[in-house]
Formats: C-alpha cells, sequence, structure tokens
C-alpha cells in the first residue's frame, strides 16, 4: 500500500459547543486540514467520505448536509457507516484503485445536540432479543469488563489506572475535552453505572470534527513535506448477537490486525511499534485491546500498566493524546482522534507530548456497545 | 487513468420485493446473498470482504442497522462495510465492493442491499420527516411528494411536455415487471389509467409512484484471475460514477440533474464509452417517480435535454426499441426498498448481460448502464456493465 496521509486538521473537542453549528465546525477542521496539506478542495481533492450514522446525527440520510462546507459540490461524496477508521481505510482504497490521487477524510461528533443519548443507543440493541431488557445499554460494558476481570485475573484497580493515566496525558493535548489529574480511588468511588463499572471508567461524550487528506504516492511526495504512510489496514467485525459472543477478548481487534500487521510486515508488535492509540471508550477496553492486539499477552496488560510500561515515558506508550477518557468520546470521529495523534507524533509535531525518536505507530478502533466492529492501522512516516 | 484490477460480477440474487415480509432484515439479507452465493458456485468461505448498502435506519427503527444486518449478510468475522448515500445507495453499494477489489485489497466481495420498510408506522413517509434540514426547511412539514411535485413541474414547464407523455413510463414499466419474478406492481394499465388515479400533489397521479416494499438483492465481485476460475461469462464493472450536489436544493434549477450528469460522465470515461446513445445498449435509470425515468434518461446523456419523453412515446425505450429503458420493470413495476431496488437495477444489468434475463431479454445486450439517486434531490451514482467479449 502507498497511501499516505498528508494534510490533518481538527476543532477543539469540548463537552459542548452551543455557538457554533455542526456546519461550521466541520468546515474549520476542513480549513484547516486543506490548508495543512497545501490543496484547493475545489480543484485538488476528488473524492470526500465522511464517516456518519443518522442516528448519532438526528437527520434521516445525513450525507445531504456534509457537500457545502467541505468544498465538495458536484463532486464524488458518500458516508460509510461506520467510525473515522474505516472511511480512512476506503478513502485509501479508492486511491489504490488508481480512480483518484487525493482523498478527504471526515469524521465528527456534535454529541451535544443529542437529548437522549441512551435512547439512541438502545435503539442499537436487537429489536427482538435485547431491547426489552429495559437497561442502559451500558450494562453490556459492565457485563463484559466483569468477564473480563474474571478470565484474566485484571484488577478492578488497574482499570482505574488507565483513566488516571488517560486523563493525565490529557492535560499537555490542547484539544482534549476531559484532562485531569485524578486519582484512583476517585475513579472507583465514582457512581456506580453497572458494575463493576463506574462513571468515571467511561469516556464522557464530546463535540468534535477532525478532517484529513490522503494521497498516492506520486502526489503525496508533491504536496508533502512529511507524509504519514498507511503501511497496513484491516478492519472486521464479530458477531453482533451479544448472546453468541467470547466476551473476555476482543475478538474483532485480533481479526482485524492479522491483516494489517501482514500488509506492514510486522511480527513483533511490541518491538516493532513505536506507540499505539488503541480504545479506550471504557477504561478496561484499553486494556482488552491491547492483549488483541498482541501487543502483550491475555492478562498482562494490568500488570505492565502497572508498572508504567504504557505510560508516556514508559517502554510502549498508549493513547499519549489522552484516548476517549481524556480528549473526549467523538462517537464515530475518535477514531480519527486516533490516527490525528499518531501523524502529530510521527512528524514530530506533539510539542509536550513528543514521543522521542517514533517511527512507527498503531491506531486502532471500537465502534462502541453494543458491536463488536473495529479496524486497525499502522502508521509509519517512512516509506 | 489505469485501474489496478478489473472487476467482474460473477453472481447474484433477489428476493420478492413485498410489504410486510414475515422476514427480519437479516434474513432477507440471508435469501439474497445465499441466492447469489448459489448462483456463482460459492460459499460464505470463499468471500473475502462483505459491502452493504441500506438506506435510512429510521425505516427499521434500528440505530447502526448495519451491524444489526451483518450476519445476515454473511459477514461475520469478515471486513464488513457499509456504504450510503440516501437513495443513490443501491447502485453506491457495487461502486464500494468495486473499491474494495479494484484497490487489490480483496479478491472477492459479496454486495448486499436491504430495505425493510414496512416497520414504519404508520408509513415510510414518517421517516422522510426526518431528511430536511432543521432550519430551514422542515419547519415548513414537507413530504417527499411535494418535493418531488416542484420538480416534475419545473421539468414539464422548461421543455413543455404533456403529463400524458410521461404517464406513459408508468405504463411501459408496469408493463415490463409481469415478466419479472421478484416484481410486487406489475400490471397492464393505460395511460388513461394514470391520469385518472388519485391525484397526491399535482401533478402527481398515485401511479406516477412506485410503492413502499421490503427486499434485499446481492451481487459477488470478483477480480480478474479469480472471476474465471468461477465463470466462462463474467460480466465486467468498468464504470462507476457518483457526485454529490450541493444540500440547498431550494438554490438550483430543478429542471436538469447535474449531479446525475457529473456522474455519468465520470463512469463513461472510465468505461471509454464517447458516444453513450450509440454504444449503451440498455439502461436502467432510477425511476421511483414517473417523470424520474426521462429525467435521469436525459442526465445520463442518452437522451439530448427535453427529448426523453418523445423517445418514450415513440416506443424507442421500449424492451424491443433501439434503447430500451428499465427492461426489469424498474421501481414502478418491480417495487421500491430503496437500496434493495436500486441494486436490483445492476443485478437486471448482470442477467441481461450474461442472456439470462429469460422473457425480459434485451436483444444484442453488450453494454448496460445502471443509476440511482437520492437525498434531497442531489446525488446521482451510474455504474456501467458490459458483457465479456
Amino acid at each position: 500500500m502507498t497511501v499516505a496521509i498528508v494534510g490533518v486538521g481538527c476543532t477543539s473537542f469540548d463537552s459542548v459547543t452551543p455557538a457554533v453549528s455542526f456546519k461550521e465546525q466541520m468546515f474549520e477542521a476542513a480549513v484547516k486540514a486543506y490548508a495543512d496539506a497545501g490543496v484547493n478542495a475545489r480543484e485538488d481533492i476528488q473524492s470526500f467520505l465522511t464517516a456518519a450514522e443518522d442516528y448519532w446525527e438526528g437527520y434521516s440520510i445525513f450525507d445531504e448536509f456534509v457537500p457545502d462546507q467541505l468544498g465538495a459540490v458536484l463532486r464524488s461524496v458518500c458516508t460509510i457507516g461506520g467510525d473515522g477508521l474505516l472511511a480512512l481505510s476506503n478513502g485509501a482504497m479508492q486511491i489504490e484503485t488508481g480512480l483518484f490521487d487525493v482523498v478527504a477524510i471526515e469524521a465528527h461528533s456534535k454529541a451535544s445536540d443529542m437529548l437522549t443519548f441512551e435512547g439512541i443507543l438502545t435503539h442499537a440493541l436487537d429489536p427482538i432479543y435485547n431491547r426489552a431488557f429495559d437497561a442502559h445499554p451500558f450494562f453490556i460494558a459492565g457485563l463484559e469488563m466483569q468477564r473480563y476481570l474474571h478470565e484474566t485475573k485484571t484488577t478492578r484497580e488497574q482499570c482505574a489506572q488507565v483513566v488516571v493515566k488517560n486523563k493525565r496525558n490529557a492535560i499537555d493535548n490542547p484539544v482534549a475535552a476531559f484532562p485531569a489529574d485524578m486519582t484512583v480511588d476517585e475513579v472507583i468511588n465514582s457512581r456506580m453505572v453497572s458494575h463493576p463499572l463506574t462513571e468515571r471508567d467511561i469516556s464522557p461524550l464530546a463535540d468534535g470534527m477532525i478532517v484529513m487528506v490522503l494521497a498516492s504516492e506520486k502526489k503525496a511526495k508533491e504536496l508533502s513535506d512529511y507524509p504519514i504512510w498507511l503501511k497496513g489496514l484491516g478492519w472486521c467485525s464479530d458477531t453482533p448477537w451479544l448472546e453468541a459472543r467470547d466476551w473476555s477478548a476482543a475478538g474483532y481487534t485480533t481479526l482485524a490486525r492479522e491483516r494489517a500487521y501482514k500488509q506492514a510486515g510486522i511480527k513483533n508488535p511490541q518491538k516493532d511499534l513505536d506507540f499505539a492509540e488503541v480504545d479506550d471508550y471504557f477504561s478496561y477496553k484499553e486494556l482488552q485491546h491491547l492483549e488483541a492486539l498482541g501487543i502483550c499477552e491475555t492478562g498482562h496488560a494490568g500488570k505492565l500498566l502497572e508498572d508504567g510500561e504504557f505510560h508516556r515515558k514508559g517502554a510502549f506508550p498508549v493513547n499519549v493524546s489522552g484516548g476517549r477518557l481524556g480528549s473526549g468520546n467523538l462517537l464515530e470521529g475518535s477514531a480519527l482522534q486516533s490516527v490525528l495523534e499518531c501523524v502529530q507524533q510521527l512528524r514530530g509535531h506533539a510539542g509536550k507530548r513528543q514521543i522521542k525518536n517514533a517511527k512507527t505507530a498503531l491506531a486502532q478502533s471500537w465502534r462502541g456497545v453494543p458491536t463488536a466492529t473495529g479496524c486497525v492501522a499502522i502508521l509509519s512516516n517512512e516509506l | 487513468m489505469n485501474i489496478k484490477k478489473r472487476v467482474a460480477v460473477i453472481g447474484a440474487g433477489i428476493t420478492l420485493f413485498r410489504r410486510r415480509l414475515k422476514e427480519t432484515g437479516k434474513e432477507l439479507s440471508f435469501l439474497a446473498s445465499n441466492m447469489a452465493l448459489e448462483s456463482a458456485g460459492m460459499t460464505r468461505n470463499d468471500i473475502e470482504s462483505v459491502v452493504m448498502g441500506t438506506a435510512p435506519d429510521a425505516f427499521d427503527g434500528i440505530h447502526m442497522k448495519s451491524e444489526n444486518l451483518l450476519d445476515g449478510a454473511g459477514a461475520t468475522r469478515k471486513p464488513y462495510t457499509h456504504v450510503y448515500v440516501g437513495g443513490g445507495t443501491g447502485v453506491f453499494a457495487p461502486i464500494g465492493g468495486w473499491w474494495h477489489v479494484a484497490s487489490g485489497m480483496h479478491d472477492t466481495c459479496l454486495v448486499v442491499c436491504e430495505e425493510k420498510m414496512s416497520p414504519c408506522f404508520p408509513h415510510p413517509q414518517t421517516a422522510f420527516r426526518t431528511i430536511w434540514d432543521p432550519i430551514i426547511t422542515r419547519p415548513l412539514n414537507p413530504n417527499l411528494v411535494w418535493i418531488f411535485a416542484l420538480e416534475m413541474h419545473r421539468y414539464m414547464k422548461v421543455h413543455n411536455i404533456p403529463k400524458e407523455h410521461i404517464a406513459q413510463v408508468a405504463v411501459k414499466n408496469k408493463g415490463n415487471a409481469l415478466d419479472h419474478p421478484s416484481a410486487q406492481l406489475a400490471a397492464k394499465i393505460t395511460v388513461d389509467d394514470v391520469l385518472n388515479s388519485e391525484i397526491m400533489v399535482y401533478p402527481v397521479n398515485r401511479l406516477d409512484i412506485s410503492p413502499p416494499s421490503d427486499g434485499a438483492c446481492a451481487l459477488i465481485l470478483a477480480s480478474e484471475d479469480v472471476a474465471r476460475k468461477y465463470t466462462d461469462a463474467p460480466v465486467w464493472l468498468d464504470g462507476v460514477g457518483w457526485s454529490l450536489d450541493s444540500s440547498y436544493w431550494t438554490n438550483r434549477d430543478l429542471y436538469f440533474p447535474q449531479y446525475v450528469a457529473e456522474a455519468a460522465k465520470m463512469a463513461y470515461k472510465m468505461a471509454k464509452i464517447t458516444d453513450p446513445p450509440k454504444e449503451v445498449s440498455f439502461a436502467e435509470p432510477y425511476d421511483p417517480f414517473t417523470y424520474k425515468e426521462l429525467h435521469h434518461t436525459e442526465g445520463l446523456l442518452l437522451a439530448k435535454k427535453g427529448e426523453a419523453p418523445k423517445l418514450t412515446v415513440e416506443g424507442v425505450t421500449a424492451r424491443d426499441g433501439d434503447l430500451p429503458i428499465c427492461p426489469s420493470g424498474g421501481l414502478l413495476g418491480v417495487g421500491n426498498p430503496i437500496a434493495a431496488a436500486g441494486l436490483m437495477k445492476c443485478a437486471e444489468a448482470f442477467w441481461q448481460l450474461r442472456d439470462e434475463a429469460g422473457k425480459r431479454q434485451v436483444p444484442k445486450a453488450e453494454t448496460g448502464v445502471c443509476q440511482a439517486w437520492g437525498d434531497l434531490m442531489q446525488v446521482g451514482t451510474v455504474c456501467v456493465f458490459k458483457r465479456d467479449s
């Protein structure tokens, strides 16, 4: 694969943004990304992909409302009903066909417009078998966390430490919505949501928009002094049935990483990768995903975290951006937020958060409950 | 432009198009996928990736509907993508499948489109109440038939087209559908039947409109080398195009679908078609309303602006005419489970180009064009299929 990210742009991530519409926010992110890539959207960009789901947006057919602010009127535009990393993967495939040289990707959240997040999420449950439970759909995360802790002997405290680490990392991320200096006790003693999951284990919703520009090898070299190359992409869905899943492990991530590692030639992820941005929708998910990615053995992630391995200055930094827990849950946009951090780090533009000599990074996403769908991308600043 | 891998269609499947089927969306997806796999002589294990196309989640009342449908489409533990451009999704899903294969990332892709409109209570039109701009248009409490009536009126006015000529489309398509085994509203009717049917919103009569439906359709795409292993008669997906116009439909002249023309030009260029009316043997433009077939035939550059009605009245677009349009029976005859209806058009092209269309067969079919349309009269999606030679 020879596709590179040549431009990135984002708004700041905030818990509420009542002064601006999603169109204005998308425009801001797009203008920044196009300027970063040095492209004129109306002339240079041939295709636009946005990651969106109608229910999050409060519209049916959300793609009606994206072309104007992206500079995409009368151009090839489509929605990918998935997270930002899936949209990015599809954009990369479009370039790989030879049809396009420059493609733009957009993913976002305007979660503060939602009055009934719980109600919307309940609509994602199977209408016949699961919706009648009449419980907040995060019960799935509570059950899964319980199973994960039981199977792997990971402790409740280790999960809380993920929250502490990520919120602390976010303090140095100027766009993050929820930076904090928090203690393990504060996490554990916060309001119980679904045993053993407490309120602070859950990434809080935020608003934010992210746009990226992708280019073919030839065009990327023309456009950018620091193209970030996509070395491997994988995405996969496990069964949609809650009743038929393995509740202790993230099988979708294992399936996705097999494809991504194969493409990128990654044999030993711990050694071949310099850092990772993995999905931490819920605290335990970061640990579960690290194990599914083969970055550590099953059941070891909690212990390694305690030992400081995954801290910013540790041997294998994880979620230096603050992840979802620190930067905010951007719904389908969080996947691109992970990619954004990888790009900034690999370019050497991460400011106070900069990881020294980072060459190869991994971004991983999950779509949240009740899905078993996620993506893995390997990025590098070397072709 | 050098496309990395040529993409073939090697199998197709379709369910009955009906209202209030007893099956769930998952089951409909399964039926169509299974039929497509059988027609290609494949099993689920031979499929490397899956693309799902389905229109608003509001119909089924399931958030992230594609996640719910994925096992029905055979995508469990496989790479799975949901592509979406409103009503244009049916012809866009094979385009999504096309880039999965043409990029060299996957050898095979199962493309499934499903729609189950009947759960929407009291009528699928209720879901369409949420497609409008919430500040500018939603307060007017519009419904889809109103804006299509505006567009139809504008089209008739600019080209001075009599309603009788437009009604001929319903007569032709419902008649063609008599030979389609999945059809919901096949009928032998007359122009007078259309003109005398109930007026919905002037100038739209009841028989100008396709029915809401439930149904699913599936296609199997494969790269050239893999396709040859399964079949001697692959159908080539040689041109793809899509284009989305501004959200502000009130700022456009509605008499001509420019977005369809842009998508068509893109697809023709890729398929190396320079003179569409001569080189295209038949077309399946999107016909949820009678005038839309004419509008889209012109958008596809198969007729000059304002001339599609004349071609219809003269019989040129009949199944035995020089340029058959909607030989399947289209949405007006076969039914309109939105995304599945678009893919039904691509399945029709596949069958026509393999001489498997039975009584619907168009003579000397070499190149077929399929098109769908959607959003706020805003998006055009186009596929060009060619016979293996």
